[in-house]
């Protein structure tokens, strides 16, 4: 580890750090400082301003105002290499990884200096000893989970020795186990002096991680706040500016008759990097708010694509609705089942992105709202139902004619569940409704689904992210492998166990593996 | 089959391959750093007249040689300006290489047509060149131990070099390669540059060495085989040895069906073999679903970095 800088002088210490986009202050006259071996989040909704932040900080942009001070002395930061060569490494949320290269390969990409293939790999290994982060050097990127992708970057980050150690949203694809994991690791590095910037919007990990936390909004300092003495609640009214609205559900909520069921349902994998699935069974009945939880890449795709019709199956009962099998049928025929579905993806799949709001809104409302008659588009009718759902779900865009790409991705999400909720369908069937959506939008998305349930429709979440789906929904089941938990009443259910499961045997064995090549690598 | 004839078709084979071996390992270094050209006729066609006419200016094939070189990376720089630099659409600004290289050729050319050099052969003394037996070896022009010597060191650059290993991750995923610290543009100048430099030398093997002459489009179309070739090696070095040697087995054939007469079929089958067996290994490889897997990610699509 480098020398420790005196405790009076701040690792990292910004003033006035000011930076415009064009119709955008993105940071308006920020400033904070992090001491030597301090946990210091950097907290704000998306689009609040942090990523800009950092990205100053790791030198891939420049301040247009404000001055950077590193160990007490002012400087620029002209381009990540430049930062490297200072000790700011950075763990991004995107992980830039080349999957088809080994662990190896993309460690050494990472590296500035140049160090011999079997001099890194000792390296490597030493580091990973040290904060006991598992990884095999010979493995290729694709098969590694997301977990144990995220530990390349932060052994790409730590073998240069860092002073600060910049993470970019570093749980939000993560179990609950490696979610403790990276927190062992973190503190540890912490203790040994090094200062990580870490930035969240998940306020309950800022609270078991953070010594201080740095608080934006709208590219705005709000507050610099110690997140053990504020409440998550009091932070996220910081974030937001505003009360936060808890999901309102009316009372003494009771389910109707069974409206889905899937049975025995299994699939063949798509592509070499796809998920089978395997003999997949559930029921959501009416007014069921049906979760499905899982790390990145376990067969979610899949299942979406089995569900809405997209990919039909060979088996006509495997999938029915209100006892009808429409296993068999296109996403059309499914459609006039009473089935609506929202892909993760919002650009190209979910919708059109040069297309303008009333078209895409033609693309699935138009046979269940009378879009088309005698063949023919009916636009006004197009127009009218876009403008609905913009005015239900208070969506920021011109109007109809806007470009679906022009909106932000948040606004983009609210149009797309609301062009769905608005068609009242039987069965709904959403894949990450909230990804990369600010609180508010969030909040207001969660809330249209416990009304829509309410009126009573079935709905299925596919999420990655377990606070979303334990707080909306009633039901939940684990998938891994491509193969489904047995469900459990949300109301019961462990977070350890949902951890085990979301880490699957897959987990063990891999860990397993892991020990054998150490071991090997010993003798 | 006498031992002489088996030797004059390795010889034979040998001759026709080494072009399409040198393009083709062009090529596929700059797919590999996620550009696809394909401009490689128009380039060989370039270092083709390039090589002779520096020939002819010079008497020295060794310069004529360098000249085809530079001719072809000169050619393929044009390319690299308009993808890289303006993000034009690789595959229109490659086919539009093809047709300019063709064009230009033919306009240098006209000076030099009828014009006749001694062709670049073996350098080796006459009682190895020209054994019956030993020439099987010792036979051939410089350019064809050039190409054997880049099978191998190519695929040692691109494996175990660091700047093979950046090129490789270059080509995979441009934007983290960009963001990590590295200059996506100057790497795929670089791959672009060898691409022509080789297709050039590869096109001078036909003016220099095959017929000692300048003749319009003499690559005749081998340019497309070589682009075939590094889909059908699947992007690896190795394989696009052996499927070069397979095609110029095919491209020998033709020859022979052609000069003995001798044919249950017409010539023409086997000149249109080589394609006809690139469709059928391109349906075999993706239906196996292996060529994407070895496919450099971003084959073809513009570096657009959002900083």
């Amino acid at each position: 580890m480098p020398d420790p800088a005196p405790a009076a002088v701040a690792r990292l210490e910004l003033t006035g750090i000011t930076k415009r986009f064009p119709g955008v202050l993105a940071n308006d006259h920020v400033g904070f400082s992090v001491r030597p071996g301090e946990i210091h989040a950097l907290l704000g909704e998306n689009g609040a301003g942090k990523s800009t932040l950092v990205k100053m900080i790791y030198g891939i942009m420049q301040p247009d105002e404000g001055e950077i001070r590193w160990n007490g002395r002012r400087l620029t930061v002209a381009n990540p290499k430049a930062a490297r060569k200072l000790g700011i490494g950075m763990v991004f949320q995107h992980f830039s990884l080349f999957e088809a290269m080994t662990v190896l390969e993309n460690i050494a990409l990472g590296m500035d200096a140049k160090i011999p293939a079997r001099d890194l790999e000792s390296r490597i290994l030493a580091v990973m000893g040290q904060y006991g982060l598992k990884l095999e050097p010979h493995r290729i990127v694709s098969t590694l989970s997301v977990g144990e992708r995220q530990r390349i970057e932060i052994v790409r980050a730590l073998l240069l020795n860092p002073q600060l150690l910049i993470m970019d949203e570093p749980t939000s694809v993560l179990t609950p186990q490696e979610v403790d994991q990276l927190f062992v690791v973190l503190r540890k590095l912490a203790a040994e002096g090094c200062s990580i910037l870490y930035i969240s919007h998940k306020l309950h990990e800022i609270k078991a991680l953070c010594d201080t936390a740095t608080i934006l909004r709208g590219g705005k300092l709000v507050d610099t706040c110690d997140p053990k003495v504020e409440t998550s609640r009091s932070m996220a009214e910081k974030m937001i500016g505003g009360s936060l609205k808890d999901i309102q559900r009316g009372a003494g909520r009771g389910f109707g008759p069974e409206k889905l069921r899937v049975t025995r349902l299994s699939m063949a994998a798509d592509g070499p990097f796809g998920t089978a699935l395997k003999d997949i069974s559930f029921t959501v009945r009416a007014s069921e708010i049906f979760g499905i939880a899982g790390v990145a890449g376990n067969g979610q795709n899949a299942l979406l694509l089995a569900l809405s019709g997209e990919e039909p199956n060979h088996d006509p009962g495997s999938v029915t609705v209100n006892a009808v099998e429409v296993g068999q049928m296109q996403a059309r025929d499914r459609r006039a089942q009473g089935v609506a579905s929202v892909p993760e993806e919002r650009n190209g799949h979910a919708a059109v992105p040069v297309f303008s709001l009333a078209d895409n809104a033609i693309l699935t409302a138009r046979d269940r709202l009378g879009m088309v008659r005698a063949g023919l588009i009916d636009p006004r009718a197009a127009r009218t139902y876009a403008g609905e759902v913009i005015e239900a779900f208070s969506v920021k865009a011109t109007g109809p004619g806007a470009m679906a790409e022009s909106l932000s991705g948040g606004n983009l999400q609210k149009y797309i569940m609301g062009r769905e909720i608005l068609q009242k369908p039987q069965v709904l069937v959403v894949s990450q409704p909230t990804w990369g959506v600010d609180a508010g939008a969030a909040a207001s998305i969660h809330q249209a689904l416990v009304d829509l349930a309410a009126t009573g429709s079935a709905i299925v979440v596919i999420s990655q992210d377990l606070d979303e789906l334990l707080s909306l929904c009633d039901t939940l089941a684990v998938i891994n492998g491509g193969r489904l938990s047995r469900p459990m009443k949300v109301s019961e259910a462990k977070i350890d166990e949902i951890g085990l499961l979301m880490g699957g045997i897959h987990g063990e064995t891999a860990a397993a593996e892991i020990e054998k090549v150490a071991h090997a690598a010993q003798a | 089959m006498s031992l002489e004839f088996i030797i004059a078709a390795i010889v034979t084979v040998v001759g026709l391959t080494t072009p399409i071996l040198l393009a083709g390992l062009g090529e596929l270094v700059v797919e590999k750093s996620g550009v696809l050209n394909l401009g490689v006729e128009g380039m060989m066609l370039v270092g083709a007249i390039s090589g002779f006419g520096v020939t002819v200016m010079t008497f020295n094939p060794w310069i004529g040689v360098l000249g085809a070189a530079a001719g072809g990376a000169a050619a393929s720089m044009l390319f690299a300006v308009l993808v890289l630099q303006l993000n034009s659409n690789q595959v229109a600004t490659g086919l539009a290489l093809t047709i300019f290289g063709t064009g230009l050729s033919s306009l240098l050319g006209l000076s030099f047509t009828g014009r006749i050099v001694a062709p670049f052969l073996s350098v080796f003394p006459d009682a190895l060149a020209k054994d019956p037996i030993w020439r099987v070896i010792f036979g051939y022009s410089p350019i064809v131990y050039f190409a054997l010597v880049m099978v191998p060191l190519t695929a040692w650059f691109l494996k175990s070099t660091r700047a093979g290993l950046i090129l490789r991750a270059v080509g995979e995923n441009d934007l983290s390669a960009h963001s990590i610290g590295y200059s996506v543009i100057k790497v795929r100048y670089a791959a672009i540059a060898f691409g022509g430099a080789m297709a050039g030398i590869g096109g001078c093997y036909f003016s220099m060495v095959i017929t000692p002459m300048w003749a319009e489009k003499m690559t005749a179309g081998r340019g497309w085989i070589a682009l075939a070739l590094v889909v059908f090696a699947g992007w690896r070095t190795g394989r696009l040895l052996a499927g070069a040697y397979f095609f110029g087995i095919l491209m020998a054939l033709e020859l022979y069906a052609k000069a003995s007469g001798f044919s249950f079929l017409p010539s023409q089958f086997w000149a249109a073999m080589p394609y006809a067996m690139t469709v059928v290994a391109l349906s075999f490889i993706s239906s196996r679903g292996t060529a994407g897997a070895n496919a450099p990610a971003c084959l073809g699509k513009p570096f657009l970095p959002s900083t």
